[in-house]
């Protein structure tokens, strides 16, 4: 689904080096967590791959179902399958949210060729999906993620990747600002999603996002780059001991 | 050379061309008093602070500067499916074979010459009247030379609830067209009148509208001004609300080489409501000034301005704008906003908001701002698979929805937002990133 080689990335304004080399393989209905200390760079993984301004790429690839992302505009990635799930999603004064979701979905299926949803059945859709994340009416009218509380915003985030049924999710600390029940609701979305031909990269820094969304394979970012990769049980060790032995190990 | 003397020799440049209308009676009086304002005014020239942001030399030119027509292609002509009647000028003269018969239930309407030869006449408190008012403390030229000019007009009196909106349609048809019209609107008490003005007009447009709303009655005006690239324009707006009135007036601009637009606006009733908006939309060779002057007398008014201009490839707004709140307005609600966003460098917004209060009993807010698109918005909607344009045009239509929000028939405000929207996917697809 999702091959990275070798990612080199650096800020385009000034020298800095973010990413040193990042491989990542990930295979269709997998589910993949990143794992790593504050500042190693997963959030920079995660806006390159969705294409935002502002990195240079310096070596590499990634490439989706084959196709190389890295030559696309943003709105082409999306359209392609890709989804991130915003670490600090953004506020759009003046845009609603339910406008919002129905041009981006509208967007994607004009792009593949497929014909638009009508309104009627557009809001069917949306009311049966905002229900199941406990989202209100009024949370749909209102301005994009404006005066949400930080467990709105992210529960938003998992409404419009339910809307997109994208191929390839990217969940950027999905958890983070998310109470108990809130953080069952946006697991239970993320595994109601799960199948055979979709992907996950769940970007967290907390086991307990785990014990609700099964990974396959747990990877560990330092220093932009991946040092360690393994199975299910290597969240628990982090979660026990730390990043420190795991980095002693390696350095 | 003394101010006053460049003033007077502009003046004496632009009515050299221009004949003086004919007109005995009242309405002849009122044009030989405006002729001794401007005479002692003279014309604007840059030097005036009033004109400070805006270079007036194009519209104290002898002869207009050449604009060719705009060809909208199969685009509807604005309030095309609104039901209105339609009163027709073309280069600023009314056509009578293109517009509508002139009754209509509510109103009485009538061309300003036929109004010349009535002994007595409603629009003999108006005509002129408010604009003179409006010469101090800023005196305002080109107001006077309409009062003074303008050989054409329309006198538009609502008894009651007008059955239909009356659209005044400017049609542009000689490239070097120099258009003068003066028109004088009176709502009386408790009367309903929508007026509804689109087009370009002439290569050069001079227009002075008057508006007296007397106590209780609402008159709502909606103006989309021609996408003649070339053409130039100096409106003014005056207007008087009475007690409990209600004034309100949205206007739409894209395109058009200078725009001056004035609005001079007195709450003189207790309780009164103006409510002036703006949107306008530029590319490239375009300048765009509002100027704004709203005076509160009575108590318990409530003024609102809200300007928004969206500015591309080195396009120019300007907002010059006031609330004066004399002395006995006490609880006087006055709101001014004016912004800009700027979708590149070359574009630039040069504001001058003011406030002059001589009560002490009053809420007026007021600010002004000039942004930058939100790069991060952008790209969250590009990342949801919108298109880097429409996403663009998402948020812009978002920054102008202040303004629109002021135009009270939904049917008229769609129709302004799928304007915008399709000149911002015209402009976006050119300009742009
Ligand atoms: N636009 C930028 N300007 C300056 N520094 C940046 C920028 N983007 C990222 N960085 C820096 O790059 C490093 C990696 O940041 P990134 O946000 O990818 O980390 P992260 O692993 O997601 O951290 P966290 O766990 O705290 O979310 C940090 O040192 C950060 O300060
Ligand atoms: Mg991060």
């Amino acid at each position: 689904m999702l091959e990275i080689k070798n990612l080199h990335v650096k800020l385009e304004e000034e020298d800095k080096v973010i990413l040193r080399g990042v491989d990542l393989k990930i295979g269709p209905g997998e589910v993949h967590a990143i794992m790593g200390p504050n500042g190693s760079g997963k959030s920079t993984l995660s806006y390159v791959l969705a294409g935002r301004d502002g990195y240079s790429v310096t070596d590499g690839s990634a490439t989706l179902e084959g196709a190389e992302l890295l030559e696309m505009e943003p709105e082409e990635r999306a359209a392609a399958g890709l989804f991130l799930a915003f670490q600090y999603p953004v506020e759009i004064p003046g845009v609603g949210n339910m406008t919002f979701l129905r041009t981006a979905v509208n967007a994607q299926r004009k792009a593949r060729g497929e014909p638009e949803l009508s309104a009627g059945d557009f809001l069917k859709v949306v009311r049966e999906k905002a229900k199941t994340l406990k989202i209100d009416a009024d949370m749909l009218k209102r301005p994009v993620n404006v005066g949400f509380s930080g467990g709105e915003k992210k529960r938003n985030e998992i409404l419009q990747m339910a809307m997109l049924e994208p191929r390839m999710c990217i969940l950027d600390e999905t958890d983070s600002g998310l109470d108990v029940d809130a953080m069952k609701l946006v697991s239970d979305g993320v595994n109601a999603l799960r199948d055979a031909g979709r992907s996950f990269l769940v970007i967290t820094h907390y086991q307990r996002l785990l014990d609700h969304i099964k990974p396959d394979v747990v990877h560990i970012m330092t220093a932009g780059r991946i040092i360690r990769t393994g199975g299910p049980e290597l969240a628990l060790e982090v979660e026990a001991n730390g990043y420190a032995d795991i980095l002693g190990e390696v350095g | 050379m003394a101010l006053a003397k460049v003033k007077e020799d502009a003046l004496s440049a632009r009515v050299a061309g221009l004949s003086l209308p004919e007109a005995a009676g009242w309405l002849g009086a009122a044009r030989t008093d405006a002729r001794a304002r401007l005479q002692a005014m003279g014309l604007p020239v840059r030097r005036d602070e009033y004109w400070r942001y805006t270079d007036p030399s194009s519209l104290v030119a002898q002869d207009a500067p050449a604009a060719s027509r705009f060809d909208p292609g199969d685009e509807p002509e604005a309030f095309d499916g609104i039901d209105r009647l339609k009163i027709v000028f073309v280069d600023g003269v009314f056509d009578p074979a293109a517009s509508d018969d002139l009754t209509l239930a509510g109103v009485e309407i009538e061309r300003l010459e036929t109004a010349a030869s009535a002994q007595i006449h409603w629009a003999q408190g108006i005509f002129g009247v408010l604009e003179a008012r409006g010469q101090t403390p800023v005196a305002r030229p080109f107001a006077a030379l309409g009062t003074a000019y303008a050989k054409d007009g329309i006198l538009i009196r609502a008894t009651g609830r007008a059955a239909r909106p009356v659209a005044l349609i400017y049609s542009h048809s000689s490239d070097t067209s120099d258009a003068i019209l003066h028109h004088c609107v009176k709502l009386e008490a408790g009367s309903n009148l929508t007026l509804l003005e689109s087009g370009p007009a002439a290569a050069r447009f001079t227009k002075v509208l008057e508006v007296d709303v007397a106590d209780g009655a609402e008159f709502h005006h909606i103006r989309v001004q021609g996408r003649d690239h070339e053409r130039r324009a100096a409106t003014h707006l005056f207007a008087r609300v009475g007690a409990g009135a209600s004034f309100k007036s949205f206007t739409l601009t894209a395109n058009g080489r200078l725009t001056r637009n004035e609005a001079v606006i007195e709450l003189a009733g207790p309780a009164a409501r103006a409510h002036l908006a703006g949107a306008a939309v530029g590319d490239g060779d375009f300048h765009h000034d509002d100027t704004v002057f709203v005076t509160h007398t009575a108590p318990d008014c409530e003024s609102r301005q809200v300007f928004k201009k969206v500015l591309m490839n080195g396009a120019t707004g300007v907002f010059q704008g006031k609330i004066l709140v004399r002395q006995g307005a006490q609880k006087t609600d006055g709101y001014q906003i004016s912004q800009s966003l700027l979708l590149d460098e070359d574009s630039q917004f040069l504001a001058k908001p003011e406030l002059e209060i001589y009560a002490d009993d009053v809420k007026c807010s007021h600010g002004s701002t000039s942004g930058a698109i939100d790069e991060t918005a952008l790209f969250y909607l590009q990342s949801r698979g919108v298109p880097r344009s429409a996403a663009q045009g998402l948020l812009v239509l978002a920054f102008l929805a202040e303004a629109i929000e002021e135009v009270a028939d939904e049917v008229i405000a769609d129709d302004i937002r799928s304007r915008l929207e399709g000149w911002l996917a015209r402009h976006a697809a050119k300009g742009g990133k």
